[in-house]
């Protein structure tokens, strides 16, 4: 490999999302006031600004700081929220899986003749849950509309295709990055006296900096949720306002939460969440998904609609309590990635955007005093202001708003309402626990459905094939077989392949890697093969118990990283690395 | 030997070609479904001739590549957040209608123009490079219009490969019928090249590549001509080839089995 080249900016930015957004949307106009406007640069893995992100309904109090004079129609696909419900949905299946209480709520609804499409909207919307003059958001769309904006100024670059591998940290101190190697060419060095880190939660270089340089007492990430979405065209004779929102529970498992909201051009947004804390070792979003809309309730609105596109993406629940260090020597952390995402609002987009503002005015003060990028500047600058802030109140409020979950729906429900109402004072406590140390086995969990010695067939006509074992569980279970119509239900494969489709970037090493091959060797749940949202991860049928890793296929959400049953070490650290890597879904819309 | 070129590149700009098109007839004729929506990357048939333009400027020290380009101002932008980490260039942009439903002479007209207001030209020293055809629209006229109106009457296409002799003569490699290749050798420039795909995989991006190209990209992009074409050409429908998804799932198919339902499909349509 030829000699690693290096260069020097002033700021060096990593990932380039709703964080980095508000970040550079308010340094860039301060720039031009310095006689020597400090050098800003930005690198993105994902092939595009607008790939690999997701869709939101924000309340976007950062986003409309940064724009005040908002004008909505020119970002492709943003609405405002004009009409929310929560909706309860029922099984209308029976293959979900109900504890006594649920089916005890499932009943008296029916019996009281409240559930319509098997599904009843609560009376009202709680508080904290709305999104009312807030937006809807393609976020791929907005981060290209973003991206324009800076561009254009002249005052940063933002480069996409380019992984960060990891941070350079000397002594206490982050020096800046180091690009990934590609094609044998090793990445270069990039030297700043500011390292700006959003790349998300699991993005390499924040979580290398958590391994090197520590991370504060009662730091946990052990709540993660998969987000899986479909954008979908709507069927001739729905007629829905964009704006129009709504929030499920209940289906297609008490612990799925969904989503649907309505952009402007007869356009609509529907997924669901698959958290850490459902037990199902075969948790698939995918199918879960397509069980989704094909809910009676979600049905009226979809059937004979296009999918038009799908992606997925992991989400880190932990919130609060998973506040890395915001800052120390020459970095500051922003986004999701900081520990900002709301549990209790379900809100991650505007507590992030507003996490860069919140830096980015503070790097300006120190411009302006000319102070260097230390850790107690930075404390004084960023860190206090946030303190200070509504993210810091609303994140604390929802710190342990969701442990109910833990001990089942109900009492998770009766925990975020308890501390939706009393702002965090009341919670259900429970322990909250990994994946790792959370689900089960196979056997034990579908032992009421299915004897073992059929799942032991399963298992083997599964690796045979070199299947996931999810759908033919699923199957043997109760869940009716997905009818495909080519159009709105076509397989995980066919997903791949529609909208902007899934390709990998050249020369980039494999990003995923099973560390510790023989814990893969006597692994026997496998999550990472079930939940992996591109279906990149699948059983070695050759030969052995490793899986099998194909980078072309893998959209960068992360999931198997968080959902591996084997920890390495004390940390939490599981046995699969997720380390930078390009390429990913090229969809701007999803 | 001539020590040193001045290539100019012309390059429009395409939908992402992972992104699934769709073709509908808009108020000015046919357009794609969510045009601006879309991703767009370099056009690929442009792209081998801008990387074998920066291969022969790495070649031959002092040497300057100029990428010209008409299309949306902003779409440019995105394109170029890529393009720029890849090789070394000086953007012209010109600020229009992208994709194929432009007239190609007029839009030869236009590169045509800003062409010849590139500062310090000389065309002794001329490679005129581009795509033999369009991912969006394969006419495959717009290089040789663009030529004719600099007055470059050397013009070669499907290029798949080009050397420079001891004497600075181009030795130059065209696709031509039957899958042949037919050499042909040029005295000197100016010449042009529509590029077929030439022998040169895509750049890895390079960080300091793309650092000193935005110091001219984005003043290019600023000051971008706003460029209109004539509607000299009506282009009445668009339509993609047939394409049906039919997904089944079939156990155990015997390759036989898998084939004959494939032939029989293809009669059938």
């Amino acid at each position: 490999m030829e000699e690693r080249p290096s260069m020097e900016v002033d700021i060096v930015c990593v990932g380039f999302g709703p964080a980095m957004g508000g970040f550079l949307t308010t340094l860039t106009p301060a720039l031009a006031e310095f006689p020597e406007a400090p050098q800003v640069i930005c690198y993105e893995r994902a092939d595009g600004v607008g790939f690999g992100v997701s869709g939101v309904v924000t309340r976007a109090r950062g986003i409309r700081q940064s724009f005040p004079d908002l004008d909505v129609s020119q970002i492709p696909m943003a609405a405002t929220v004009k009409q929310e419900k929560v909706l309860y949905l029922l099984d209308p299946v029976g293959a979900s899986r109900r504890s006594k209480p649920v089916k005890a709520l499932d009943a008296a609804l029916r019996t009281a003749g409240h559930s319509d499409r098997f599904a009843v909207e609560l009376p009202y919307t709680p508080e904290f849950l709305h999104k009312t003059n807030g937006l809807i958001l393609s976020i791929g769309q907005f981060n290209q509309w973003v991206s324009e904006q800076l561009m254009m100024t002249g005052m940063v670059q933002v480069w996409p295709g380019m992984p960060v591998a990891e941070p350079l940290i000397e002594d206490d101190a982050v020096t800046g990055v180091r690009l990934a190697d590609q094609g044998g060419m090793p990445g270069m060095d990039i030297r700043a006296k500011l390292t700006v880190v959003g790349d998300g939660p699991v993005g390499p270089v924040g979580r290398k900096i958590d391994e090197v340089l520590g991370t504060p007492p009662g730091f946990e990430r052990n709540e993660w949720a998969v987000g899986s979405k479909m954008v979908i065209e709507l069927p001739d004779g729905v007629d829905l306002e964009p704006g129009f929102v709504l929030h499920t529970m209940g289906y297609p498992e008490p612990e799925i939460f969904g989503f649907f909201y309505v952009h402007p051009d007869r356009l609509a947004s529907a997924g669901i969440f698959v958290p850490s804390w459902f037990d199902n070792p075969v948790r698939t979003s995918y199918r879960y998904l397509q069980h989704f809309i094909q809910h009676p309730y979600m049905e009226q609105f979809v059937k004979g609609g296009r999918l038009r596109s799908w992606g997925a993406k992991s989400l880190m629940e932990s919130g609060r309590r998973g506040e890395p260090f915001l800052c120390g020597h020459g970095y500051a952390r922003i986004g999701e990635g900081s520990g900002s995402t709301n549990v209790l609002t379900g809100s991650g987009v505007d507590e992030a955007w507003t996490t860069g503002i919140q830096l980015a005015e503070g790097v300006i003060e120190l411009l302006r005093e000319k102070a260097p990028f230390t850790r107690d500047n930075l404390d004084r600058a960023y860190v206090t202001r946030r303190r200070s802030s509504w993210i810091e109140t609303e994140g604390r409020a929802a710190e342990h708003a969701r442990n109910g979950f833990q001990k089942g729906f109900i009492r998770g429900l009766v925990g975020m309402g308890l501390a939706g109402v009393t702002k965090g004072n009341i919670v259900v406590h429970a322990e909250v626990k990994p994946t790792h140390e959370r689900v089960g086995t196979i056997e034990d969990y579908f032992s009421d459905r299915i004897p073992r010695e059929e799942i032991a067939k399963i298992r083997e006509q599964a690796k045979a094939d070199g299947t996931p074992l999810h759908d033919l569980l699923m199957d043997r279970s109760g869940w009716p077989p997905i009818e495909y119509d080519g159009q709105l239900l076509v397989t995980h494969q066919d997903a791949l392949l529609m909208g902007g489709k899934v390709q990998a970037s050249g020369g980039f090493e494999d990003h995923v890697r099973f560390l510790r091959q023989e814990l893969c060797e006597d692994c026997v749940t496998q999550i990472c093969v079930e939940v992996c949202s591109g279906e990149a991860i699948a059983p070695n049928k050759d030969g052995g118990n490793v899986p099998v890793f194909d980078k072309e296929k893998c959209v960068h959400c992360g999931a198997c990283m968080w959902n591996c049953a084997h920890a390495v070490d004390a940390s939490g650290r599981t046995n699969i690395e997720f380390a930078a890597g390009g390429g990913g879904l090229h969809s701007a819309e999803n | 030997m001539a020590n040193s070129y001045q290539v100019v590149v012309c390059g429009g700009i395409v939908p992402d070609p992972l992104q699934t098109l769709e073709p509908v007839a808009g108020p000015a004729g046919p357009a794609l479904k969510n045009e601006m929506m879309l991703p767009a990357v370099l056009d690929p048939w442009a792209g081998h001739a801008l990387y074998e333009a920066a291969a022969l400027a790495r070649k031959f020290p002092g040497s300057k590549v100029y990428l010209v380009s008409l299309a949306p101002k902003a779409k440019l932008q995105q394109v170029m957040m890529t393009i720029a980490q890849r090789v070394p260039l000086e953007l012209v942009a010109l600020d229009g209608p992208g994709g194929g439903f432009t007239d190609s002479a007029e839009t030869a007209a236009a590169l045509a123009g800003a062409i010849q207001g590139i500062a310090g030209l000389d065309r002794s020293k001329l490679l005129l490079f581009g795509g033999w055809e369009s991912a969006s629209r394969g006419a495959g006229s717009t290089m040789q219009m663009v030529a004719e109106r600099l007055g470059i009457v050397d013009q070669f296409q499907g290029v798949d490969e080009l050397q420079i002799g001891e004497d600075g003569s181009l030795r130059i490699l065209e696709r031509v019928e039957g899958g042949q290749h037919q050499v042909s050798v040029c005295d000197a420039p100016p010449a042009l090249l529509g590029w077929a795909t030439g022998n040169l995989g895509e750049p890895a991006n390079n960080a300091q590549v793309g650092m000193q190209n935005m110091r001219t990209i984005m003043p290019s992009l600023q000051k971008a001509k706003p460029t209109q074409l004539k509607s000299g050409i009506a282009f009445a429908s668009v339509a993609l080839p047939k394409l049906q998804r039919e997904t089944r799932i079939v156990k155990d198919a015997s390759v036989d089995e898998i084939a004959k339902e494939i032939a029989d499909w293809a009669a059938a349509e």
